[in-house]
C-alpha cells in the first residue's frame, strides 16, 4: 500500500516534470483561446531529475492524453452565474484527485466572463467563478497552496451573440509549467 | 542580461515620452450637440513671424477656436470677411465685430525671441463694452505652441463662462491595434498621442496621480492582473501590487500618498488601500461578496465602490478607513463604475437598463438620477477636472470608441480613432 503510494507520487513527479513539453491543441472547443496554449509561456521546471526514468513512463502524461478526462480543462457557467454545474463535477474531481496525488503539482484557475458589462466588474465575476471551482477542489481535499485563482474578466472574450458568449463564461485549469 | 533588458525598456519608455512635438491627432472629436445658449466669439489669426512654419491646424486661432467650439458653449465666428484684421489693441474697430454679432474678440501675436524662444501675446476683448477682459504673455519653446493655445482657450473659457477651462489637460486611454495593447496619453483634444507602455496582453484601468505625473494601471503581461505605477516624466515604472490572485482597479487618494486597489488572494474581490510605494497594505472591506472599483471622494473622506453584497451590483461608500458602509444607488439592478465629480456633489456611474449600459449621474444631495448618454455599451466614465464633461468608452459598429457628454446631458462628443479599438479612458488633472 505504502509502496504503491510512493510509486504513484514518483510517477506523478516525473509526469509533472515532463509537462514542460509544448502543449498540443486539446479537443476542447475553446482551448485555443486559453492562454495555456500560448507557446511563449515560460517553463518553470527542468526535467533533469527524471533523466534516469524509463522512456515509456516519461512519454505518458495523463494531463495531455486526449482520452483522459484530465485533458479537459474548461468549466462553463450560465449567464451571470458562478455555480458549478453538475456536468462538470467529474472533470473537477479528476483534477482534484490528480492534485491530491501529486503534492508538487499546482494549478491556476483562470476565470473568464463574457463582454457584457464593465471590465473591472467582469474581472470580479470571472474571479468569483474561479473561486467556485477552487471551493469544490478544496472540499475534495486539494490544498490552497496548490491553487491560485485569477481572472481575465472579459479581456479574452470573443463571443458576440448569445450562443458564442457561452464559451466566454468559463474557468480554465492551467497546470504550473504549462 | 536582465539589467540590460531593464535598461532598454527604460530607454524605450524614455524615448517614447520624449518624441518631438508633432500635431498628429489620434482621435478626431465630433460634436453631436450643443448648449442652448452659445457665446459668439471672433478669433482673429495671430500675427506671426514669416520664419515660423506652422501647419494650418496648428495655427493659434485654429487651436483656440476648435477648443471653444468643441465645448459646445461657444459659436466661433468666421472672421475672413472682416477687412480690418487687428493684431494689436490699437487696430481694433469694435463696430466691425459688433456687426458680426460677436460678443467677444480675441487678438494676438507671436514674436521671435533670442535663443529659439517665442513670445505669445493675446488679448480677450468685450465687444459690447469695448473693454479688455484678459491680456497675457507667454515665453515658450516652439514645441509648446499648441499647449499655449490650449492655455489661452482655458483663460477665454473661464472669463466668459465663469468655470475653469480644461483644454490644457491630457487624457489617457488604452488602444488595441491588432493583438497589441498600448496605454496612450494625449492632449485633451486627441492630438500629440504618446505611448506610455505597450504589451501583447491586456492593459486596463489607468488612473492618474493627482499631480498628473504618474499613471497606475493593470497589466496582464504576467498572465494575471498586476498593478503598476509608471512615471510619465522618466518612463520608469514599478510593481505596486502583485499578490497571489488578482490585483486590479487602482485609484489614487487626493493627496497622492495612497491608492485604493482590489485584491483577491484566494477569494472574491475586496477593497484594500496601499501606500504609493507599495508598503502599508490595509484591507478595507471584509465580505464574501464582490467589492471592487474603489474611488476616493475629492476630499479624501470617503471611498465609493461597487458591491453585489445586496444581491445585485450597486454603488456603496465607506470612510477611507473602511467604516460606515452606506448604499448609494437604489434605482435599477446594475449600477457600477462610480466616479465623483471634482466638487464632490455628483456621482457618475454606469447604469444598466435591459441590455443597454449608459452613463448616468446622481445628485448626492437629492439622490436624483439622470441618464446622460444616448450610446449603448458605455463603460469607464471619467469627469473632466472642471466637472463639466464626462469622458467614457462605448462601442460603435463593433469597435471600441470614446465619447463624452456634458454633465447636464446637453453637449455630446464622439472621439473616433482611425486606427484600432480604444477603451478605458481617464481624464487627467489640471496642472499649472
Amino acid at each position: 500500500m505504502n509502496k504503491g503510494l510512493i510509486g504513484t507520487i514518483l510517477l506523478a513527479v516525473m509526469l509533472t516534470a515532463c509537462s514542460s513539453k509544448p502543449m498540443k491543441d486539446a479537443p476542447a472547443p475553446v482551448e485555443e483561446k486559453a492562454p495555456a496554449a500560448a507557446a511563449s509561456a515560460p517553463v518553470a521546471e527542468a526535467p533533469a531529475a527524471t533523466a534516469a526514468a524509463p522512456e515509456s513512463e516519461l512519454a505518458y502524461n495523463p494531463l495531455k492524453d486526449p482520452n483522459n478526462i484530465l485533458s479537459q480543462r474548461s468549466i462553463y457557467f450560465d449567464f451571470d452565474k458562478d455555480e458549478v454545474k453538475a456536468e462538470f463535477r467529474p472533470l473537477i474531481e479528476a483534477h482534484a484527485s490528480y492534485l491530491n496525488q501529486n503534492a508538487g503539482a499546482s494549478v491556476v484557475l483562470q476565470g473568464h466572463a463574457d463582454e457584457i458589462g464593465t471590465r473591472e466588474y467582469n474581472l470580479a465575476l470571472g474571479q468569483r467563478r474561479s473561486v467556485s471551482v477552487k471551493k469544490v477542489m478544496n472540499l475534495l481535499g486539494v490544498q490552497d497552496r496548490q491553487i491560485e485563482t485569477v481572472s481575465y474578466g472579459e479581456e479574452k472574450a470573443t463571443g458576440t451573440d448569445a450562443t458564442s458568449r457561452q464559451k466566454d463564461r468559463r474557468v480554465d485549469i492551467i497546470y504550473q509549467g504549462e | 542580461m536582465n539589467s540590460l533588458r531593464k535598461y532598454l525598456c527604460l530607454l524605450a519608455g524614455f524615448v517614447a515620452l520624449m518624441l518631438p512635438f508633432s500635431s498628429h491627432a489620434a482621435l478626431t472629436i465630433e460634436i453631436v450637440g450643443g448648449a442652448a445658449q452659445q457665446i459668439p466669439i471672433a478669433i482673429v489669426p495671430f500675427a506671426q513671424p514669416a520664419s515660423l512654419k506652422v501647419a494650418p491646424q496648428d495655427a493659434m486661432a485654429s487651436v483656440i477656436g476648435a477648443d471653444l467650439q468643441r465645448s459646445g458653449l461657444f459659436r466661433v465666428l468666421e472672421t475672413r470677411g472682416v477687412i480690418n484684421q487687428p493684431t494689436d489693441i490699437s487696430q481694433v474697430r469694435y463696430a466691425d465685430w459688433a456687426a458680426l454679432q460677436a460678443q467677444a474678440l480675441t487678438i494676438g501675436t507671436i514674436e521671435n525671441l533670442p535663443g529659439n524662444r517665442l513670445k505669445v501675446t493675446f488679448r480677450l476683448l468685450d465687444v459690447l463694452k469695448q473693454t479688455q477682459l484678459a491680456g497675457l504673455e507667454y515665453n515658450i519653446a516652439p514645441n509648446q505652441l499648441r499647449m499655449t493655445a490650449h492655455k489661452i482657450a482655458d483663460v477665454i473659457y473661464e472669463k466668459l463662462t465663469g468655470e475653469p477651462g480644461v483644454f490644457a489637460t491630457r487624457i489617457t486611454y488604452v488602444s488595441k491595434a491588432g493583438k497589441r495593447y498600448s496605454l496612450q496619453v494625449a492632449d485633451a483634444d486627441g492630438f500629440n498621442p504618446q505611448t506610455v507602455v505597450s504589451s501583447a496582453e491586456p492593459i486596463i484601468s489607468p488612473s492618474w496621480s493627482p499631480d498628473g505625473t504618474k499613471l497606475a494601471y493593470v497589466s496582464f503581461e504576467k498572465k494575471k492582473p498586476v498593478v503598476y505605477v509608471q512615471s510619465l516624466v522618466s518612463g520608469q515604472r514599478y510593481v505596486l501590487a502583485n499578490f497571489k490572485g488578482n490585483n486590479s482597479a487602482p485609484s489614487w487618494s487626493p493627496d497622492g500618498k495612497r491608492l485604493a486597489i482590489v485584491l483577491t488572494h484566494g477569494a472574491n474581490s475586496q477593497v484594500y488601500a496601499i501606500n504609493a510605494d507599495g508598503t502599508g497594505l490595509q484591507q478595507l472591506t471584509r465580505t464574501s461578496a464582490i467589492d471592487t472599483e474603489p474611488v476616493w471622494s475629492p476630499d479624501g473622506q470617503f471611498i465609493y465602490f461597487t458591491s453585489d453584497r445586496g444581491g445585485s451590483p450597486q454603488i456603496y461608500r465607506m470612510t477611507s478607513t473602511g467604516a460606515g458602509v452606506q448604499r448609494m444607488t437604489f434605482d435599477g439592478s446594475y449600477n457600477v463604475s462610480p466616479r465623483i465629480s471634482p466638487d464632490g456633489k455628483m456621482l457618475s456611474f454606469i447604469k444598466r437598463d435591459g441590455d443597454i449600459f449608459r452613463v448616468a449621474i446622481q445628485d448626492l444631495m437629492t439622490g436624483q438620477v439622470q441618464v446622460l448618454s444616448e450610446t449603448q455599451n458605455d463603460e469607464s466614465p471619467s469627469f473632466a477636472p472642471n466637472g463639466r464633461m464626462i469622458l467614457y468608452a462605448t462601442s460603435m459598429g463593433g469597435k471600441g470608441t470614446l465619447a463624452a457628454v456634458s454633465s447636464d446631458g446637453r453637449v455630446r462628443q464622439r472621439l473616433s480613432d482611425n486606427g484600432g479599438d480604444v477603451r478605458e479612458p481617464a481624464w487627467g488633472p489640471r496642472v499649472d
